[in-house]
């Protein structure tokens, strides 16, 4: 192995032959749609938030560890002796018809009637989104979204190539005059616009909800323009002060598609969802699922089916609850305690969020590494944005870690934007220079 | 000799973790093709009980980012009398800190950039303003900013104007005590492997980094097919030998041993300027080093075999000093 560097590729050379590669021989065949499917210094980042040793304000997931887990390994034991041969087959392309019906009687909790045909089981909600919008959208459709919106609904609409249109929302949600003003807009750029994507309970990452009457507005709006509202609702049931609000679809049964999840009240990890939709999109849909995963996943739905007939749903449901509100309460205080002035944040009634907004010239993106190192995580802003605002927010979760490790996390964060607020002021720096806009922060409920 | 349990560590709590992870699997395969007992390990808690319990080892760290490169793991290895793969502690502690190792290299003669080196208290002390000025005016614009430690580009701008500085100053400092401020060369970036198989440091051909989007930026680095890697780099023959030299001379002047990857820019010159050099090079899909000597000839098991030959024969040595 010595050196000896031809000039060009040459016989007789000590070397092989110069190699000009791009490490990816199908470089040149891949989507246009994978176009941006690159790494990301941030989505690394994660891989290190999950380690013990960082107090994860990061990610969505729920707490399991107080289900019945003995007793529902039981039952899991049952259906495997008792109903194995249809458990573990193939099943229908819609969902198995026992879970279709209970899955009424858990949207009938938050007031919506609805018939098992016209529901759509997915694999998680997330699947339904990809569904939705692979029957609606072709590349460059517009899709109406809060400003922010959930991480996952964005990264899905990118796959299919649309436009993603962000309305502002204010304390009581997304913002009635903003969507007529967005829908006003689009159509006189001569866009088509699909659907209108909420999560009007408990938003992800924002933490706020739509009271009834905003309900009645958006709906209204939406039926008058002609535009389908798409209603994601995995937290409706997790609100820690009041009965649940009734939800959109419950208003209308022809103008809105619902996606539910037993992701968040019971466990992600059967990945199991539904569409509750319209007949002629359902029909869609479930050609659709069919030519997507065939069927979705039996022994899930069979196993959730169990826990829905023969466990106290509701009764944990409400457990949940109780330890979310403990959680959220200790976010706050903590959030209290320690940030720095200039800092707000939502105060949210449910779901697992609470969205902070940084002071100036702080950046939650730039400032994440910093705050990993100091053994704390978060979503910086701008993951909950199309356009890349947000950098001067972020999404704070409150759901998986305990009271304790919330407020430690909160002074590990703090501490982090004092140093770099120090840093800022040797430099009287103004900052990164950014456009102000008038959806950066989701309202005045802050603080 | 019997081989020892090779023991690959990768991970950590940098956001090199994944990266690291793919850098220690790829030499762990790599390894295990050469017939070796290799066990993978993360760096973490449990470490130091792990290799209290895994008998004769040679550790191959594979960790990027501080604790990997900043000499803190190595230091614990040598704690532990393990044997390992790379360069030692303190060399490393130097080779990691770009105030100091590119003054070092400089003394002997390498290239080097106008370089400044401030910790960040001098500004509170003395006023931001006016070092600010200052310099703008000794190293001159476009410079770049950079943390004195620290891995993968974290923390680093361009600057093309005055305005910019302050800002750039602050995203360095948000990383450590000092940063340094450099002339930017305008040139070809390439990356000069070396690699000690027991028979003296030989240089690998110079790996040219064509990134797509114009920037060696993270998504850059290890998004597959988002950069061109040119190996033998195209550099004519005596530039190609220039390199070489300096990646050499960079590895011998610092101390390293068994594998360095030297980071260098050839100016418009064609004169190769130093930049950084690292320690624990990325041997993942998409690194430099791996390609660099497969380039050479050589194949990446039989290589990581032999630096484990020699780190497991220092560690002989160091138990029978006479030998």
């Amino acid at each position: 192995m010595t050196v000896d560097h031809p000039g060009s590729e040459g016989a007789g050379s000590p070397l092989p032959a110069r190699r000009d590669t791009r490490l990816d021989p199908y470089i040149g065949t891949y989507a246009e749609r994978t176009h941006g499917m690159t790494a990301s210094a941030v989505r690394a980042l994660f891989a290190v938030a999950n380690r013990p040793e960082v107090v994860s304000l990061a990610g969505g997931m729920p707490n399991i560890a107080d289900l019945p887990l003995e007793s529902l390994g039981g039952a899991i034991a049952r259906l495997v002796a008792e109903h194995g041969t249809r458990a573990m087959q193939y099943g229908a392309g819609q969902g198995e018809p026992v879970l279709r019906a209970q899955i009424c009687e858990v949207m009938a909790e938050e007031a919506i009637s609805a018939h098992p045909d016209d529901v759509v089981v997915s694999v998680g909600s997330q699947q339904g989104l990809a569904l939705l919008t692979q029957v609606f959208c072709d590349p460059g459709d517009v899709i109406l979204c809060e400003a922010p919106s959930y991480v996952g609904a964005l990264g899905v609409f990118r796959t299919y190539q649309t436009q993603v249109v962000h309305v502002a929302m204010d304390a009581d949600g997304l913002d009635p005059i903003a969507l007529r003003e967005a829908i006003a807009s689009c159509r006189a750029a001569g866009k088509k616009i699909k659907f209108i994507y909420t999560i009007p309970n408990f938003h992800n990452p924002a933490g706020i909800s739509q009271p009834l009457e905003r309900r009645r507005e958006i709906l209204a709006i939406a039926k008058s323009e002609g535009i389908l509202i798409v209603e994601d609702n995995p937290y409706g049931l997790l609100g820690f002060d009041s009965e649940p609000t009734p939800a959109i679809r419950s208003l209308d049964d022809g103008a809105v598609v619902y996606l539910g999840s037993f992701s968040k009240t019971f466990a992600p990890g059967f990945r199991i969802g539904w569409i509750l939709a319209p007949h002629a999109i359902k029909e869609k849909l479930v050609l659709a699922q069919e030519s997507a995963t065939l069927c979705p996943p039996v022994f899930s739905q069979y196993t959730i089916s169990a826990y829905l007939q023969n466990f106290d749903w509701r009764g944990q449901i409400k457990k949940s609850r109780e330890l979310y509100r403990e959680r959220r309460d200790a976010m706050l205080a903590g959030l209290q305690a320690h940030m720095p002035p200039g800092t707000s944040w939502t105060r949210p009634g449910g779901g697992f969020f609470v969205w902070l907004t940084i002071p100036a010239p702080l950046d939650a993106e730039a400032m994440l590494p910093r705050a990993v190192t100091a053994r704390v995580a978060y979503v910086p802003g701008n993951a909950f944005y199309a356009d890349g605002l947000g950098t001067r927010h972020m999404r704070l979760s409150y759901c998986l870690p305990t009271p304790d490790q919330i407020i430690e996390g909160t002074r590990r964060l703090a501490e982090v934007m004092g140093n770099e607020l120090s840093i800022n002021a040797i430099f009287s720096n103004p900052g990164r220079p950014r456009a102000l806009h008038p959806y950066e922060a989701p309202g005045p409920d802050q603080r | 000799m019997n081989s020892p349990s090779v023991l690959v560590l990768a991970g950590g709590l940098s956001h090199e973790r994944e990266v690291s992870l793919h850098s220690g699997r790829r030499v762990a395969t790599a390894l295990r093709s050469q017939h070796l007992d290799v066990i993978e390990s993360d760096v973490d808690s449990g470490l130091v009980e792990r290799i209290a319990t895994a008998g004769e080892v040679v550790a191959f760290p594979l960790l990027h980012g501080e604790a990997g490169e900043d000499g803190s793991l190595r230091e614990v290895l040598a704690l532990l009398d393990v044997p390992f793969v790379g360069s030692i502690a303190s060399v490393s502690r130097i080779a990691f800190d770009k105030s100091i190792a590119t003054r070092v290299v400089a003394g002997a003669g390498v290239a080097t950039p106008v370089q400044v080196a401030l910790p960040h208290e001098i500004f509170r002390e003395l006023g931001a303003a006016s070092l600010v000025a200052a310099l703008g005016e000794q190293v001159g614009f476009p410079m770049m900013v950079k943390p004195s430690r620290s891995g993968s580009a974290l923390g680093c701008s361009r600057v093309d104007s005055p305005e910019q500085l302050p800002a750039a100053m602050v995203a360095a400092y948000a990383y450590g005590q000092v940063a340094v401020v450099e002339t930017f060369i305008e040139g070809t970036e390439v990356t000069v492997g070396v690699v000690d198989r027991g028979d003296g440091p030989q240089v690998l051909p110079a790996v040219e980094i064509r990134p797509e989007s114009g920037v060696y930026d993270y998504a850059a680095r290890y998004t597959p097919g988002a950069t061109r890697f040119i190996c033998p780099a195209g550099l004519d023959d005596e530039v190609a030998d220039r390199a070489a030299q300096a990646a050499l001379r960079v590895h011998k002047t610092l101390g390293l041993a068994d594998l360095s990857r030297t980071d260098l820019i050839i100016d418009r010159s064609g004169e190769p300027v130093f930049l950084e050099t690292n320690v624990a090079p990325g041997m993942t899909e998409t690194s430099a080093m791996p390609l660099a000597i497969e380039a050479a000839g050589g194949d990446l098991g039989d290589t990581c075999a032999a630096l484990v030959q020699n780190a497991w024969k220092r560690g002989i040595r160091a138990m029978n000093p006479t030998r």
